[in-house]
């Protein structure tokens, strides 16, 4: 796993920062926020890569992407890659180069020349091709943008490729950078925190923190992994993926759709609502979608819902968009290796939907199986469990 | 892919007109359709760009989520809403059928996403609420399950112009997983002066278009059947004239001087280098629908498959193969035959 965030820039940092409870928000400083009600994000340590030419046009977005991709790739120790195919997230993609190709075009002094290369370093497979090249890796690649389930949806695309012997091993992640325009349309739905803050399942949240990073994995079958003795983080116990169609951005109050995702992730799993130790919700802060989750939890685990530890790592880092998914993903495979939980920061007074249990500070805890949320704009919504090695 | 699958409705909307029978009709005669001006205004001087605009004329289904979308979606929904039919949009709708949507897309919803960012340059704090949703790449597949209805699973996948094929894909996965009943692949672009200018600065030659293919993906028996989808052929790693060549022996098609091969050229020998290496001494028919439609961007791939599988499915021949040499990820393809 490879993991960049606003919390650090590999697996260790990010691990360290989530055990000690630190919350990483700061002034946005590369784009213009001067006039936004909101200044302030999930800022991601900046990864320059050095003595590699081809990165030279990669946007933001993808630095991250490469940087997160490249620590899973050399954890796991991978061969074959020129076979390997990549499942990738991402909801704005180059998006500042996008909107540097707008810029230019309205003064109408740009350069042809310049103006091509922004058109086609915007593309988002342009820059995933350079960056899977850099990687070696050189099966198809798959991008997904169901908005902010994207990374999820990519390790669960990864996890049927393999599940299905279609791959041994695929690369899986997500990623997605600042940019002013997504920033913008989050501050123009007044889904922000006004305080840059976010707080999520507290009873009086007032929206969400945006955040950049990306996480990585590589999904191998059991069989191949064991075959090369690798080190096995974790198992992907099941995957759901469904549609909530009660409305563009918002969801179904009482959570159906998330619903569906988490029972049928567990019934893949084979495991009933009290065996989840630990759930990463999508709890993103804003007061429809928190109640709409914490609808969801009660309703999928019944009597047990007292006892299921439910947290939001948004509370720490900010809402990653296509990133989330995959990098609360990660978050929760280090939690499971080193056996802790995450908290939910900022909570002052937790909403009455929590009837499950809040995790407000961080912890040491036994986790043999966790769950991770991830839903987003046009109802996509995903659900993925991981599992202990030896859980089973 | 273990499981026979067949395609068993098809739809588009093109600048030959809204359906397939246009599409195929304007290939088949190979008559280019006709060019519009598209202007802005750039200070005290005009802009313009000659594209292919899809005609008007056409209606999208009238749904509540299509009143405000852009055109991109209501394309796309028309072109949904002609490979299935009012049948099965009743039965998707009343839950007996499981309906997947999996929308391949390069440029997506341009106009929003111009008309916001201008505003939010402009002043953020007036920026449209209604607009920003809108710019997501995937609310035109949001926009298709909510006209659907069910909780189906929906995927919207970036690509360059090949990646229907890659949708083609997934679809199948789905089904052969039993997740859904069927499955429609559906690919959409709008035009707006942002993109059409962004086409233009490729080459001069070509002519910015618009339009949405669509066809639904079911284990049943039906007119076409996908004989064969090899994987994506990736950039990295290889040129684009040997991702060409190596789609071409993975599609394993015989010519036998009856089959339709449908290509990706758009007429600028630069770009076409590579596929008419890969295919020369096709003996074959032809169809190069850059030529007649113009560049379609995300759609293009979806509109070479519509027309290939509309001609089969007339009986203008028994079996076709489609390839497309996209700009900057994979060259890709499938084949098709008349069941």
């Amino acid at each position: 796993m490879g993991i960049v965030s606003p919390m650090g820039a590999d697996v260790a940092e990010n691990a360290a920062g989530f055990q000690a409870g630190r919350s990483a928000f700061s002034e946005v400083t590369f784009f213009d926020v001067s006039r936004q009600r909101v200044k302030t994000a999930g800022v991601a340590p900046e990864c320059a890569i050095s003595g590699e030419r081809a990165t030279r046009r990669m946007d933001r977005g993808t630095r991250l992407a490469f940087h997160a991709a490249r620590e899973a790739l050399e954890m796991s120790g991978a061969p074959g890659r020129d076979r390997m195919p990549l499942v990738i997230g991402t909801s704005a993609a180059a998006m500042p180069i996008g909107e540097d190709y707008h810029r230019a075009a309205h003064s109408g002094d740009a350069p042809r020349h310049l103006q091509l290369r922004r058109v086609e370093t915007y593309q988002a497979q342009r820059q995933l091709t350079a960056m899977a090249e850099l990687l070696g890796a050189g099966g198809p690649i798959r991008i997904i943008s169901n908005a902010c389930a994207s990374g999820a949806n990519a390790i669960g695309h990864a996890f049927h490729l393999v599940r299905s012997g279609r791959a041994e091993r695929v690369l899986a992640g997500g990623y997605d950078a600042l940019c002013q325009l997504v920033f913008a349309g989050f501050d123009s739905l007044q889904a922000l925190a006004p305080s840059g803050i976010p707080r999520p399942f507290d009873a009086h949240r007032d929206g969400l923190a945006l955040g950049e990073g990306a996480a990585f994995v590589v999904v191998e079958s059991a069989a191949s992994a064991a075959t090369r003795g690798a080190r096995v983080i974790a198992e992907i116990r099941g995957y759901g993926a469904a549609t909530d169609t009660h409305h563009l951005t918002q969801p179904h109050p009482e959570g159906n759709t998330a619903l569906e995702t988490m029972s049928a992730a567990c019934e893949m799993a084979g495991l009933e609502p009290g065996q989840i130790d630990y759930i990463n919700s999508h709890g993103t802060g804003t007061p429809l979608n928190d109640v709409a989750e914490g609808n969801a939890i009660r309703r999928w685990a019944g009597d047990a819902v007292s006892s299921v530890r439910v947290s939001s790592t948004k509370s720490a880092i900010g809402h990653l968009l296509g990133g989330a998914g995959a990098v609360e993903a990660v978050i929760c495979l280090m939690a499971l290796e080193g056996q802790w939980l995450p908290a939910s920061l900022h909570v002052r007074e937790p909403d009455p939907v929590c009837t499950f249990d809040l995790v407000r500070e961080p912890r040491e805890a036994k986790l043999e199986n966790v769950l991770t949320n991830s839903f987003g704009f046009g109802g996509a919504n995903a659900t993925l469990v991981f599992s202990k090695e030896d859980a089973r | 892919m273990s499981t026979t699958l067949a395609i068993t409705g098809w739809g588009a909307v093109s600048p030959a007109g809204w359906g397939a029978a246009a599409l195929a009709d304007a290939l088949a005669s190979s008559s280019p359709c006709e060019t519009s001006p598209l202007e802005r205004k750039l200070g005290d001087s005009t802009v313009t760009t000659l594209v292919r605009r899809v005609p008007a004329g056409g209606t999208a289904p009238r749904v509540p989520r299509l009143r405000r979308a852009s055109p991109i979606a209501k394309f796309a929904a028309a072109a949904v809403a002609e490979a299935l039919g009012p049948e099965r949009i009743a039965l998707a709708a009343s839950g007996k059928l499981r309906v997947g949507v999996v929308f391949t897309i390069s440029n997506g919803c341009v106009n929003y996403s111009n008309r916001f960012f201008n505003e939010v340059l402009a002043d953020p704090s007036l920026a449209s609420p209604i607009l920003f949703p809108e710019t997501v790449f995937n609310a035109p597949s949001s926009h298709l399950s909510a006209m659907l209805g069910g909780s189906a699973p929906n995927d919207t996948l970036i690509s360059d112009d090949s990646g229907f094929f890659s949708g083609i894909d997934l679809a199948a996965e789905w089904i052969e997983r039993g997740e859904v009943d069927g499955c429609l692949v559906v690919a959409a672009e709008e035009l707006d002066w942002l993109s059409a200018e962004a086409v233009t600065l490729y080459s001069r030659r070509m002519v910015p278009a618009e339009g949405a293919g669509a066809i639904y993906l079911a284990a049943a028996e039906g007119p076409v059947v996908l004989d064969s989808l090899p994987d994506p052929v990736s950039y990295q790693l290889r040129s684009r004239a040997e991702a060409a060549a190596e789609l071409r022996r993975l599609l394993d098609v015989a010519d036998d001087g009856a089959t339709l091969f449908v290509d990706s050229r758009s007429g600028v020998d630069r770009f076409d280098r590579g596929e008419t290496a890969a295919w020369a001494g096709w003996q074959g028919p032809r169809w190069s629908p850059r030529a007649v439609l113009g560049e379609t961007m995300g759609a293009s791939a979806a509109l070479q498959v519509v027309a290939a599988v509309e001609h089969l499915a007339r009986g203008g021949c028994g079996r076709a193969v489609v390839a497309t040499s996209g700009w900057n990820q994979q060259a890709a393809g499938a084949a098709f035959r008349a069941s």
